[in-house]
């Protein structure tokens, strides 16, 4: 299957600790990798070292086949060479935060066909008809003229997926979206994730949801101290794992999860 | 007791200096407005070559009265041959020209502190979850960071308006016959002070319930993304 987004050996320096060592990873078309680990495991600054929101210190990025062209800055971190490249590949990688980072100033409706007006070229009138289509489908096209400080989290990291997909992006990253979540909002946005998972969308997702990354997660991916310590299929790692630390890990969520 | 008469003869040139007053304000608001909205921009920039001129031009407009200002402007410039030969002398020997650069200058570096500080505030989050779409920087400026500065500053900047109009009438001081003007000559003629400068008060007072009642107006307008929705919980 057409490989949509390939890292190979990232490594991450802040100053003399080393976040990310060697890290490399492969999203075929409708994959979900599921990147677990603890806190400090440098799953998320893994994740934002594929669309360069942070800049790595080696490595190479290749989305959809068009590979990154990346040169060293003074601080010995890699910037895009080119960055209207740059540009376009991130459009193709649109990604969800953690804290939901709409444009507070616009509308639920704007903060959805900006980009695809700005980056993507699409008329105003072509962006509101996919806006539309998309804030249906996750869900909140009854909020589309609100703003978000008056929506909840979970409408907001909605609106923030219907942003994402507006794009209509080769992979979704996802940026423990469900964290900076009351509990009981956190199932329609898994729920709506889960849908997007089944339509065969290619995902990222940086997840504490043991449950979300076992049911919906084609490949699992272990990460402990910035580097790869275990990785393959959900139910492999989860039922068979080889490492201490892994079992560690799942042993400590899933009781969490328990308790939840 | 309080000569209503006198007020009253007088009340034509009162409006005369309220026009004045009007005027002068505008013209250096709208300048400065336009002044301040790229300086802003330069002084939050990482290059220090664009921040840091911009910084000592507030800083010197900031920790100076605008009475020296207006005055190095007005009998400053004219000291120098080269100012006096130019073809710019026609207009910098014009009392309102000069009041007016000094004005424009002085709230220029005001505003530029205040958006500037408007643009810090910005949500990081916002700026990156722009980038990762894929917008330029000019898209992210233009979209995402002046809107939002500009609404984050707008219930200062109704303030720095108010303060701008009461400065007005430091210009009385090279000539210009704005609302102050007329009420140390309508002083100076009847030694009514009272009648005077009240009625000059009630001229700036009625000035600032416009401009107050403006940001009102436009702030219900441009920061409805902040109020409470009605109705809702």
């Amino acid at each position: 299957m057409e490989i949509k987004l390939q890292a190979d050996n990232i490594a991450k320096r802040y100053g003399s600790i080393d976040v990310l060592h060697d890290v490399s990873l492969q999203a075929r078309a409708g994959d979900v990798i599921a990147l677990i680990g603890a806190s400090g495991s440098g799953k998320s600054t893994l994740l934002r070292c594929l669309n360069l929101l942070e800049r790595p210190n080696a490595g190479c990025l290749t989305v959809a086949g068009e590979r990154l062209a990346l040169t060293p800055d003074r601080a010995g971190e890699l910037t895009a060479a080119d960055p209207a490249q740059l540009r376009r590949l991130r459009a193709r990688l649109s990604m969800v935060f953690q804290q939901f980072n709409l444009w507070g100033h616009m509308t639920v409706l704007r903060n959805v066909i900006e980009a695809p007006i700005r980056v993507n070229g699409l008329s105003k009138a072509e962006a509101i008809e996919r806006a539309d289509h998309y804030l249906a489908r996750v869900g909140v096209l009854h909020r589309r003229d609100a703003y978000p400080a008056h929506l909840s989290g979970g409408e907001q990291q909605r609106v923030a997926i219907a942003r994402a997909l507006a794009m209509e992006p080769d992979v979704m990253l996802f940026d423990e979206p469900t964290s900076a979540l009351d509990p009981e909002l956190v199932g329609e946005v898994l729920r709506v994730m889960r849908g997007l998972a089944e339509e065969g969308r290619t995902m990222v997702v940086v997840t504490h949801e043991m449950a979300f990354a076992r049911d919906v997660g084609s490949q699992l991916v272990f990460l402990h101290k910035g580097r790869i310590e275990e990785q393959g299929t959900p139910s492999d790692l989860m039922t068979n794992p080889q490492s201490d630390r892994l079992r560690t890990f799942l042993a400590s969520s899933l009781h969490r999860a328990g308790h939840a | 007791m309080v000569d209503l008469q006198i007020i009253q003869d007088n009340l034509p040139a009162f409006l005369d200096g309220a026009r004045v007053t009007l005027l002068l304000l505008l013209a250096s608001a709208a300048a400065g407005l336009s002044l301040s909205l790229p300086l802003a921009v330069a002084r939050v920039s990482a290059n220090p070559f664009l921040s840091k001129p911009v910084f000592l031009f507030t800083y010197v407009l900031r920790g100076t009265p605008l009475l020296v200002q207006l005055f190095m402007v007005y009998f400053g410039l004219a000291q120098f041959d080269l100012v006096r030969e130019s073809s710019l002398w026609p207009l910098l020997r014009e009392p309102w020209f000069c009041a007016w650069i000094a004005f424009t200058l002085n709230t220029a570096a005001y505003t530029t502190e205040m958006l500037a500080g408007a643009l810090r505030a910005t949500p990081s989050g916002e700026v990156e979850a722009a980038r990762s779409l894929g917008m330029t920087g000019f898209d992210i400026y233009t979209r995402i960071l002046i809107p939002g500065a500009i609404r984050r500053a707008l219930p200062q900047y109704g303030n720095e308006l108010v303060m701008l109009m009461h400065a007005t009438s430091i210009a009385s001081a090279v000539t210009l016959v704005e609302i102050t003007r007329v009420a140390r000559d309508v002083h100076a003629n009847t030694l009514l002070a009272v009648e005077a400068f009240g009625t000059a008060a009630l001229f700036y007072l009625a000035l600032t319930l416009c401009i107050t009642g403006l940001f009102r107006l436009l702030e219900r307008r441009l920061l409805r993304h902040l109020a409470h929705p009605a109705g809702a919980s």
